[in-house]
């Protein structure tokens, strides 16, 4: 195919906008008589609120209310952005008498500025009763310390939760009999491999402003990548009938997954409908480090089995998963630490996965890129670099002889058939540019510092199968433009971009006369959202479906109006002719504008709803050269390549960037990040000083290449790319690592101190 | 108390509470260019000039800036622009939250350094961080400007 648009390096609609600091963002266009609100939020990691005292607090000349667990509705919801019904459970009030972790929200304070509110947070009085917190997750499950005990807790459907013993969730999916299988094997290994609570640490804390409209309906205005499920929690938490709620997502600085979850949109919204005035909250970087939402921390057990010549037979992974105070996105971040791993080597394999998710007084987890997939990676392909070096085989060779097959059914990955896959080809590409057969295991620079190299493979999905779906309205205005209706969010990521590229490419027609408008539920088709790397692959079909009937209805108009038989009528972008005499014809502009105005009009728009059977996983393979100091044990990447199977690359320079920034935030897993509790409970971690995420001085110049499969189901053959680029850094560094140093490390952050101590 | 303080060209004749960050004096008046992302000095996306010098303006107390020219986004537009131009041509902007405060520093080092080593750009930078990009597109963009050399065709200072 021909394109035009589409695999091109198109730059970014908002482009100008954004680099020329345009108030385009939440915080920039707050009404100027908002009220300001914050959460004074619990000292305490498990206590139990016996009193507040307030009076002398709402006195404070400013102040318009403060608001504390008796007055807001006992009403149980989940802030997991997901399709109803939610899997996460329903174990959050907006303020509650218990309070689970250091940071829950205590009191909400409203008033004409932040001194007035600074200072009546100070004289709210509190008095706890303290009680013991449970912090380490290896201990939550069974443990006499409840985190949630109360009597309304409530799942839509079953998780394999049981409120009394902290379990959140579990559950076990297997395909063949595992132990006869490794019995069988002439190589096992097992290990057991510790993730972090990563931040995901975008450039654009957490905030959210709200006001009353002339039908006195609540307008939110927030930072959020699901503007749809902000609606109806909002509704649900608050009481209100879900036509009484609108939600407006202007641009957004970065979420990665921290804004699937709503975690400022209740404050001001609950400020607003009890004061009637306009409200805003702007979270601190402390209180979003510590009073939000963050990756799970995971303990994951591997036991992989082998032949002698290589073949897996046998993967057994068990996951144990933090969810922190509260459950969101518990049960479906563990979920891919397995389905996401697994099937790339249970060709021939019998396997088993099997899970617990726990409750703790730590703060809750959520979604950040990668989604558990990340955490199993880590895992796997460490697992996987193990069984390589017990074999004595290249772990390259190790991957590329059992690797999935396309035409085949993955019983791992819910059973869905390969359609597209080019990870054998990003395994030898990535091969050549990082220079494995001159530098594998390791080089020696000097006496003391030694590079060597480390890689993993990994794959993602594209969207929620059979759950994730995308709406697309394109209408064709007077004189022949058109305005592009979507509900997905453009989060930075560019999907406003692509999906005109493709709208483009089908109406044929240049980038200029297409309008991209989102996001607004009240006029925005319905979107699931931005996350699980759904945009591109679902809302992208629906885009392709709604431009191509559009493109026919503009033919049929064009055939009236030429009163020709339609079957004749080819539309070119700009005209509308006849096949079979070409100077027979009408302009796009001409009609369009007959269209809308006198007899016989007709203005014109199509919409398509998208929801796709399968995911279509993308694929990655990643090789990491690091330099390791022996006397220090500092270590440094120098040289990062991905090698990226996302099928066909809708826009060149957006799919690289993704692939260069989500390495760049694996390498700060990998390296750097490491969320910590004191023993009482404070995260450690709340400050840019000691949450360190990559500067451009810690990163290497990473290299990213794309090997373009066609995927049959995607638009123009299009997957995924959103998450998979973050999850090889941790695997293809310890590796690394361990070539250089002989050093194993099973548990993240690698420091310099854990190389040291051997 | 009362400052005098020129930003891009205009003076602020104001009554400000003594405790107030230059950050929220400029987006009070309408600077929003000037971002906020931490609350500790260490993003660099609220960088701005004063007198010509690049600085933190979250940790830059107004009062300091009384008499002082200040230069925001805002007030280098066009060569801000021009260096935006080929951000977007690598899509490096990405989110965009960072860009100011990084295009800030970039038009700093440009007068500041001349022809500066990769090793020089990635100190003089080091301060703005960026979460979505992994820099490397900010460093293509930053390599094709400084060979290109757009501010001596525009005559720009």
């Amino acid at each position: 195919m021909n394109l035009r648009y589409v695999n091109q390096a198109v730059p970014k609609l908002d482009g100008a906008a954004l680099t020329g600091g345009k108030g385009v963002y939440t915080e920039d266009m707050v009404p100027r008589d908002c009220l300001v609100v914050q959460v004074l939020r619990s000292p305490h990691a498990h206590a139990r609120i016996k009193s507040i005292r307030k009076d002398a607090a709402s006195r404070v000349p400013g102040i318009a209310c403060i608001l504390t667990w008796e007055d807001v509705p006992q009403i149980r919801y989940t802030l997991a952005g997901q399709s109803y019904p939610e899997p996460s459970p329903y174990d959050r009030y907006i303020l509650e008498r218990t309070v689970r972790y250091v940071g829950d929200p205590v009191a909400i304070v409203a008033g004409r500025d932040k001194d007035c509110v600074a200072k009546a947070m100070r004289m709210i009085q509190v008095k706890y009763d303290i009680l013991e917190p449970v912090l380490d997750f290896e201990t939550a499950l069974d443990n006499p310390i409840v985190v949630h005990s109360e009597d309304d807790y409530f799942h839509h459907f079953d998780i394999g939760g049981d409120q009394k013993r902290n379990l959140v969730s579990s559950g076990c999916d297997a395909d063949g009999d595992v132990d006869a299988a490794l019995a069988s094997c002439d190589v096992v290994v097992e290990g057991t491999y510790y993730t972090k609570a990563n931040a995901q640490a975008m450039m654009e804390t957490f905030r959210t402003y709200t006001y009353l409209d002339h039908n006195r309906r609540l307008n939110v205005v927030t930072s959020t990548q699901v503007p749809f499920h902000c609606r109806r929690t909002i509704a649900r938490a608050l009481g209100l009938p879900k036509n009484m709620v609108r939600v407006v997502k202007p641009r957004i600085g970065g979420g990665f997954g921290a804004k699937q979850t709503l975690v400022s949109e209740l404050f001001p919204a609950i400020v607003t409908l009890r004061t009637g005035k306009p409200a805003k909250i702007v979270y601190t970087r402390k209180e979003s480090f510590q009073a939000s939402n963050s990756r799970h921390q995971m303990r994951v057990h591997v036991k992989v089995g082998a032949m002698k010549d290589g073949t897996i037979k046998a993967v057994d992974m068990h996951a144990l998963s933090n969810a922190g105070a509260y459950g969101e996105h518990a049960s479906t971040t563990i979920g891919l630490a397995g389905h996401k791993t697994i099937p790339l080597y249970a060709r021939q394999a019998a396997f088993r996965f099997s899970w617990d998710v726990v409750y703790t007084n730590t703060m809750a987890a959520g979604a950040y890129r990668g989604y558990g997939a990340t955490q199993g990676c880590f895992a796997m392909e460490s697992a996987m670099n193990e069984l390589a070096e017990q074999l004595h085989m290249d772990p390259a060779q190790l991957r590329l002889m059992n690797l999935p097959h396309v035409g085949e059914n993955m019983a791992a990955y819910y059973n869905e058939p390969l359609t597209s896959c080019k990870l054998p080809q990003c395994i030898e590409r990535g091969m050549e540019l990082i220079g494995w057969k001159e530098k594998y295991p390791c080089v020696k620079v000097d006496d003391h510092r030694v590079r060597g190299v480390g890689m993993a493979v990994t794959m993602q999905g594209s969207g929620i199968s059979a759950i994730d779906t995308a709406s697309v309205t394109i209408k064709l205005n007077d004189d022949g433009y058109y305005t592009l209706m979507i509900g997905a969010t453009d989060m930075g990521t560019g999907c406003d971009t692509i999906l005109a590229q493709m709208a483009a490419e089908i109406l044929n027609c240049p980038m200029e006369r297409i309008t991209v408008d989102g996001v607004d539920t009240d006029h925005s088709p319905f979107d699931t959202g931005s996350y699980a790397s759904s945009t591109t692959y679902v809302t992208g079909m629906a885009v392709v479906k709604a431009c191509t009937e559009l493109n026919e209805k503009i033919a049929n108009q064009g055939a009236r109006r030429l009163n020709i038989h339609p079957e004749r009528a080819e539309f070119d972008g700009d005209k509308v002719y006849d096949r079979t005499n070409p100077e027979t014809s009408i302009t796009l502009d001409k009609l369009a504008q007959d269209l809308v105005v006198g007899e016989g009009t007709q203005w014109l728009t199509a919409t398509a709803s998208h929801c796709s059977p399968t995911s279509p996983p993308p694929f990655m393979a990643g090789f990491a050269e690091v330099e390791v100091d022996l006397e220090t044990g500092e270590t440094k990447v120098v040289d990062y390549v991905g090698v990226v199977d996302c099928g066909t690359v809708i826009n060149k320079n957006l799919a690289r960037v993704q692939a260069e920034g989500g390495i760049a935030q694996g390498i700060g897993m990998a390296l750097l990040e490491d969320i910590n509790y004191d023993p009482k409970g404070q995260m450690v971690n709340s400050t840019f000083m000691t949450y360190k995420i990559p500067c451009r001085t810690d990163l290497p110049e990473i290299r990213v290449e794309f090997q373009e499969s066609y995927e049959p189901n995607g638009p123009f053959g299009a997957k995924s790319i959103g998450e998979v680029v973050i999850n090889t850094p941790s695997p293809a560094i310890a590796q690394a690592v361990y070539n250089a140093t002989g050093v194993r490390v099973r548990s993240l952050p690698i420091t310099a101190e854990k190389i040291l101590m051997g | 108390m009362k400052v005098k303080i020129t930003v891009n060209g205009m003076l602020y004749n104001k009554h400000i509470p003594n405790d107030m960050m230059l950050l929220e004096f400029l987006r009070k008046y309408g600077y929003v260019s000037v971002k906020r992302g931490c609350d500790t000095s260490n993003c660099g996306l609220c960088t701005v000039w004063v007198e010509g010098k690049p600085v933190l303006s979250c940790s830059y107390p107004a009062a300091r800036a009384d008499g002082l020219n200040v230069t925001t986004l805002e007030g280098v537009k066009e060569e801000a622009a021009s260096f935006g131009r080929y951000m977007t041509a690598q899509g490096a902007e990405q989110c965009g939250y960072c860009s100011p405060g990084f295009i800030m520093a970039v038009l700093a080092m440009r007068r500041e350094l001349t022809d500066p080593t990769e090793e020089e750009i990635s100190n003089y930078l080091a301060g703005n961080l960026c979460r979505c990009s992994g820099y490397a597109g900010q460093t293509r963009a930053l390599r094709a400007w400084l060979n290109d050399k757009p501010w001596e065709k525009e005559g720009q200072a």
